[in-house]
């Protein structure tokens, strides 16, 4: 994957996250680009989108559009599960996820990524185990906050 | 999914509040998100994008003086970072907050560096330079004892890292490995693929661990292995066979469900997994008949279990597919997956239709009837209202196309093209469509009417090659010349229309085309004077709208013109005004114009009528100047000097004044100035000349290179074979025969289907017809020659000139059979199609051929005795300048079989005169057996293959075929020698190999099919490896010369290396090196070595080494980035053999 964004339906990003060395001029134009494109596409068409020399694989969740850029021969509907199974992770954490859990809370979002996604490429699929590592994580702030760093995993 | 809460933003503040009041739902705390919720609320409030940029503005720079301040904490700055990091999502600078995300990863406590890493990780990239401050931190983290710590060391590791510091985390990394926690090891594993993709030659000493890590008992480390395993095999599948049996057990366990459930994905088992595992095994089994084997039943199964209608299934169905149709074929799986398509292509859901269509694109080359199947799918979706699927048809379309169904096709491509706005679609789509004009076009108003549309319509964004091969298409001309004149005839009247209409602005592009044709071939109108389109041409050189490149353009037509006319008031009036022009181009043309118009007889002979395709004399040597050239110099004047020496001298006078040769890594070398290389540079004598020297000889091999391409022998072959297209028949009665069919096909239909046929029906399969006419199975082999990527010129060429005789046209047949290339199995396919030969494909293929050699072996042909020149000529090019020393032919291993060994030796004794390796056999039957090894040449690398024919039998034809490979320029020898139809003969292929793209590992795919009497023929495949080092040579400079190079190089890298005692001693090191890897010794100098080598066809790389007590320093430099990396590694590999 080359990356990733989410961003509403009124075109305000949400999410970015870049799996390829982008300048930050050329990261703006494709962003730009690209949600203008999916925006204006109807909701009955087709999620994959061949843009510029890129696949894009689309969807959307109420009001966010999730939107990931592959290569040439990664696989669409594979590509449209990883989306789905984020939004489920997302939806198990926030409980009932819903687009201002992700504005206020971004970096939690983008912390379920890293340990769902790493470089690119799928680092676990099982629900159960993305979760745990987040939940260990997190218990570990509150318990670093009292200045213990004791490894409970 | 979508019963997700829609929350929109008008609900915005008692949400927010609620959150205030109840803390979140997974504990978020409202004191956390405060600043950050009263930044992002004030946002939402704003109207106005001026008002929103005041705002991050203010904020900015509150930000800004907040982490700077010596008071902040760092739970504050944790906070600050949240807020930086979505002002840089809103597209905002904040550059300033870098630093402080750094310090932040580094000193904070496990809440706070975990923000940090995150920060990093999205504000900087791999590039970066202060990326090279988070590495301590990163080797910290890993040696902690907190798994979270060394959990997110890892994460940042994965996605960014600088590639020059990989060494110092490798090891630690490498530790992880065997962690006894699952989730470090595989985080450890992605690590290390994120070095696979950024270095892979720093990583190649673990491939074992990689294994390691596919065996690994959890699951999730042997999935993330794969990636490395799947880019691995990407670059070089033949390394990898081996573990298609381990792939293929993994996926069965997967299919069959004995995986924890954790793993199950809507009642999926591992999916991902699943993906991952079908593309490794395409990749394995493509062209290869036993890996593929291995996989046929894990591959049905897969097909036979995704029966869920669901999403996940599909994507899991339509990898299957794709890797049934990449592996070796087998008859029951193509059914299968054929129907798998079908589900595919019938669906109502967009997102598999538009699937569908494109696993139709890509096996139809393979399965036209496919498409046949579903054409009126196809056509439906022709007119579908999502631009995508729409394009995706187009696309499908565009691999079908054949003479027969051009003409619809390409108007539905340029329906599309005017509707498109994207420039990438045009650039794409223009390309196709002039493709297909210029490989089907049907007559000669059609192509430049097809042309005209898209030169308007692709104009300034097209590739240029689009005009540049219209317009020699043109001025070539075919064979026959009244044909050529016509389509030039009528491509000028078609430009005069175009430039009558009033108020409209073509493209540059166009006008540039129109100018040239005009100027060309105007004559050909027969007028007596060409004062109408010199009033158009002028028109336009006046005109606001055209730029000065194409008005260069036009003023070179108006000369051509002015010099068939006698006078003219426009050109007279055109020099007038632009003598005095403040373009000063234009003024220099003008004023050409004017003094060729003064003497007629110049410019008669200067622009030629309809000369554009022959060569000029030129007296390149400017031989007329010599007088000039003598009397200046005897007046002091200086020399000539070429440009390149002037650049050298240049070059060394900087050097002089250069007291820091090795720049800044200086000081941490340790070496003094006078003991580096550039010292002695500094030392010597700078001459001009024997830089000179060294750069001929880079010339010189450059040189020859490009002569065996174009040489005369090369070209011969191919001339033949356009002559030979000429006795293709006229194509009517096979387009009855294929509306027959297709007809058919449409009853079929029909009586299935229910007898309701609406008049849009009928258009539609009216459309249809006319569409898929030519895609029968008999007219499969027009669709093979589209496989082939040379653009063939217009079939018209091919009109009949039945004059030539049949030697002519086997003399061609033989050509192109014993030839190479993709283009000699096309060429016999074309040949098939006009010969109407229906039957099975291959067998008439050979039957063909035998009937060839046969009258070959008769008749004695004009083309053997040219076969046999061309070796005579080329063969002394070929062996001579054998001067590779230190490095001797190794004597062959003893094969097994006798006639191996007569084998071996008569090569080597052909061959003993080269560096050479040893000969390996690739593959064998009962009957035949082929050997290949390697030739170093100084300039280039031959690859020979031996074909034995062991049978006692004589073989009715064979013919062995080198696949193009992506790295790689293959060149077939004009020496090689006819295959072996006699009984127990060995007889030699020939190629010269040249590598395109460095790369560190790749192979030569190829195969070998024959026949024997009364028997079927039998395709044996075979693959070679090839490393760089294959195209490694010495590089034979001075001392001087290497330190001149030395500084000029900017590529760098760096190692010391433990040496043991034996190899202390710098000179038996440096002779093993320059053996194994074939370099040379420029001098040794006290502790110091300094040893150069190329890359061919001449990238020179330079070594430098220094031992110091038991450590060897190694210091390589390079114009070429992946050189100084790929030798390190085979120099530490050498060391450590020895």
């Amino acid at each position: 994957m080359q990356f990733m964004l989410l961003f509403s339906r009124q075109g305000k990003l949400r999410l970015q996250k870049w799996y390829v060395p982008l300048s930050d001029k050329e990261k703006k134009k494709i962003t730009r680009e690209l949600v203008q494109t999916v925006l204006a596409r109807k909701p009955k068409m087709c999620s994959f989108l061949e843009w510029r020399d890129l696949k894009i694989v689309y969807k959307r969740y109420a009001s966010l559009y999730f939107c990931c850029a592959i290569e040439d021969q990664d696989n669409e509907l594979i590509t449209l599960e990883i989306i789905h199974r984020y939004v489920e992770l997302l939806d198990k954490y926030f409980g009932s996820v819903c687009e201002l859990d992700i504005i206020f809370n971004f970096e939690k979002a983008y912390f379920i990524l890293d340990e769902f996604l790493l470089g690119g490429e799928v680092q676990e699929t099982s629900k159960k185990n993305v979760l745990k590592a987040i939940e260990q994580a997190d218990l570990l702030q509150e318990s670093g906050e009292s200045r213990s760093p004791i490894s409970i995993l | 999914m979508s019963d997700i809460v829609e929350k929109t933003l008008t609900a915005l503040p008692g949400l927010f509040l609620q959150n205030q009041s109840v803390g979140g739902p997974a504990g978020v705390k409202a004191s956390f998100s405060s600043r950050l919720g009263g930044l992002v609320r004030g946002i939402t409030a704003l109207t106005s994008k001026h008002e929103e940029e005041k705002l991050i503005q203010q904020e900015l720079s509150s930000l800004k003086a907040t982490v700077s301040a010596p008071t902040t904490t760092l739970k504050m700055m944790k906070e600050c970072m949240v807020r930086l990091i979505y002002c840089e999502m809103l597209g905002y600078d904040a550059s300033f907050g870098y630093i402080h995300a750094i310090k932040l990863a580094q000193q904070g406590n496990l809440l706070e560096k975990r923000v940090g890493y995150l920060a990093v990780s999205l504000f900087l990239h791999e590039n970066h330079e202060l990326l090279l401050l988070l590495v301590n931190t990163v080797v910290k983290d890993l040696q902690s004892t907190n798994l979270v710590e060394v959990c997110m060391a890892l994460t940042i590791v994965s996605q960014i890292f600088p590639r020059e510091m990989i060494p110092a985390v490798l090891p630690l990394i490498e530790d992880k490995l065997q962690h006894s926690k699952e989730i470090i090891r595989r985080k450890a594993v992605l690590a290390l693929y994120k070095f696979y993709l950024i270095a892979p030659n720093q990583v190649q000493h673990i491939h074992i661990k990689f294994r390691k890590a596919l065996c690994d008992r959890d699951v999730g480390v042997m999935a993330a292995s794969l990636h490395i395993y799947f880019r691995m095999i990407k670059e070089n599948s033949s390394g990898y066979k081996d573990l298609t049996g381990s792939f293929v057990t993994i996926l069965k366990q997967v299919v069959g469900g004995k995986l924890p459930v954790d793993f199950n994905y809507h009642s999926v088992p591992a999916p991902w997994l699943q993906i991952q595992l079908l593309r490794i095994l395409g990749l394995l089994g493509k062209d290869d008949q036993r890996t593929s084997e291995l996989m046929y039943d894990v591959l049905d199964e897969s097909l036979r279990r995704a029966e869920l209608n669901h999403n996940v299934t599909y994507a899991i169905l339509f990898e299957c597919v794709h890797t049934v149709y990449s592996i070796y074929p087998k008859s029951e799986l193509l059914e299968k997956a054929a129907k798998c398509i079908g589900k595919f292509v019938l669906s109502p859901k967009i997102n598999l239709k538009y699937l569908g269509l494109k696993a139709l694109t890509y096996v139809i080359q393979q399965d036209p009837t496919l498409a046949l199947q579903h054409q009126m799918t196809i056509i439906e979706c022709l007119d579908h209202p999502d631009p995508i699927i729409k394009r995706e048809t187009l696309e499908l379309l565009y691999r079908i196309t054949n003479a027969q169904n051009v003409i619809v096709i390409v108007q539905k491509m340029l329906e599309y093209l005017h509707q498109s706005k994207e420039e990438y679609i045009i650039v794409n789509l223009v390309g196709k469509i002039a493709e297909l004009a210029e490989k089907y076009a049907p007559d000669n108003a059609w192509f430049i009417q097809t042309m005209n549309a898209v030169f308007s319509v692709g104009g300034d964004v097209m590739h240029p090659d689009i005009p540049n091969n219209f317009m020699r298409l043109l001025a070539e001309g075919f064979d026959d010349e009244t044909e050529d004149q016509q389509l030039r005839l009528y491509a000028v009247q078609s430009y005069l229309t175009l430039l009558d209409v009033e108020n409209v602005f073509y493209p540059q592009k166009f006008l540039q085309v129109m100018s040239w044709v005009l100027g060309e071939y105007y004559y050909l109108l027969d007028k007596d004077t060409p004062e109408e389109v010199l009033t158009k041409l002028y028109k336009l050189l006046i005109s606001d709208s055209v730029s000065s490149e194409t008005k260069a353009w036009l003023i070179a037509a108006v000369t051509k013109l002015t010099s068939q006319a006698h006078s003219s008031n426009i050109v007279e009036r055109l020099i007038q005004e632009f003598t005095v022009s403040l373009d000063t181009c234009m003024r220099q043309h003008a004023f050409e114009l004017k003094h060729l118009c003064e003497n007629v007889e110049l410019m008669k002979t200067l622009l030629p009528v309809d000369k554009s395709c022959e060569d000029m004399v030129v007296d390149a040597s400017l031989s007329f100047l010599d007088g000039f050239v003598a009397e200046e110099l005897s007046q002091g004047a200086a020399p000539y000097k070429p440009h390149h020496q002037r650049q050298e001298e240049k070059f060394s006078q900087e050097k002089v004044l250069n007291f820091e040769p090795y720049g800044l890594s200086f000081s941490s070398s340790g070496f003094t100035g006078r003991q580096s290389p550039a010292g002695i540079s500094l030392g010597s004598d700078i001459s001009g000349n024997s830089a000179e020297t060294g750069l001929k000889e880079t010339n010189s091999l450059k040189l020859e290179g490009i002569k065996k391409l174009w040489g005369k022998e090369g070209y011969l072959p191919k001339k033949e074979g356009k002559t030979g297209d000429e006795t293709e028949a006229p194509p009517v009665p096979q387009e009855s025969i294929i509306m027959e069919t297709v007809d058919q096909n449409i009853t079929k239909k029909d009586q299935c289907q229910v007898h309701t046929q609406s008049k849009e029906e009928k258009e539609k399969q009216l459309l249809a017809s006319s569409l898929f006419v030519g895609l029968g199975s008999e007219s499969t082999i027009n669709l093979l020659g589209k496989a082939d990527t040379v653009s063939h010129k217009f079939r018209r060429k091919s009109k009949v000139k039945e004059s030539k005789s049949e030697e002519t046209t086997s003399a061609h047949m033989t050509c192109s059979y014993f030839g190479s290339s993709s283009e000699a199995t096309y060429e016999d396919d074309y040949y098939l199609d006009t010969l109407q030969d229906r039957g099975d494909k291959e067998l008439s293929k050979f039957s063909l051929n035998s009937e060839l050699l046969d009258s070959e072996s008769v008749t004695e042909l004009p083309s053997v005795e040219k076969l046999s020149n061309c070796k005579l000529s080329s063969s002394p090019s070929l062996f001579t300048d054998n001067n590779m020393e230190g490095f001797h032919p190794s004597q062959s291993t003893a094969p097994s079989v006798a006639n191996e060994t007569s084998l071996a030796a008569s090569l080597l004794e052909e061959t003993s005169e080269h560096v050479h390796s040893d000969l390996v056999e690739v593959c064998h039957n009962e009957t035949i057996s082929v050997s290949s090894y390697k030739i170093w040449k100084d300039d280039c690398l031959i690859m020979v293959w031996s074909v034995s024919n062991k049978s006692g039998l004589k073989l009715k034809s064979a013919n062995l075929e080198i696949a193009p490979a992506e790295n790689f320029k293959i060149t077939e020898q004009p020496g090689c020698c006819l295959p072996p139809t006699e009984a127990g003969s060995i007889k030699t292929f020939q190629y010269t190999v040249q590598m395109e793209e460095p790369f560190t590992e790749g192979n030569l795919s190829g195969f070998i099919n024959y026949q024997m009497m009364d028997t079927p023929s039998v395709q044996l495949e075979f693959s070679i490896n090839l490393s760089l080092l294959d195209f490694i040579r010495p590089l034979k400079i001075s001392t001087e010369n290497f330190g001149k190079l030395w500084l000029s190089f900017g590529n760098d890298v760096k190692q010391n290396v433990k040496v043991s005692e034996s190899q202390a001693a710098l000179p038996s090191a440096l002779k093993t090196l320059q053996q194994k890897l074939r370099l040379h010794v420029v001098e040794i100098i006290g502790n110091e070595g300094l040893l150069a080598c190329q890359l061919l066809p001449s990238i020179p790389c330079l070594l430098h080494f220094r031992v110091h007590g038991d450590v060897l320093a190694l210091w390589f430099r390079s114009s070429c980035s992946p050189l100084p990396d790929y030798l390190l590694y085979q120099c530490q590999k050498v060391m450590e053999g020895s």
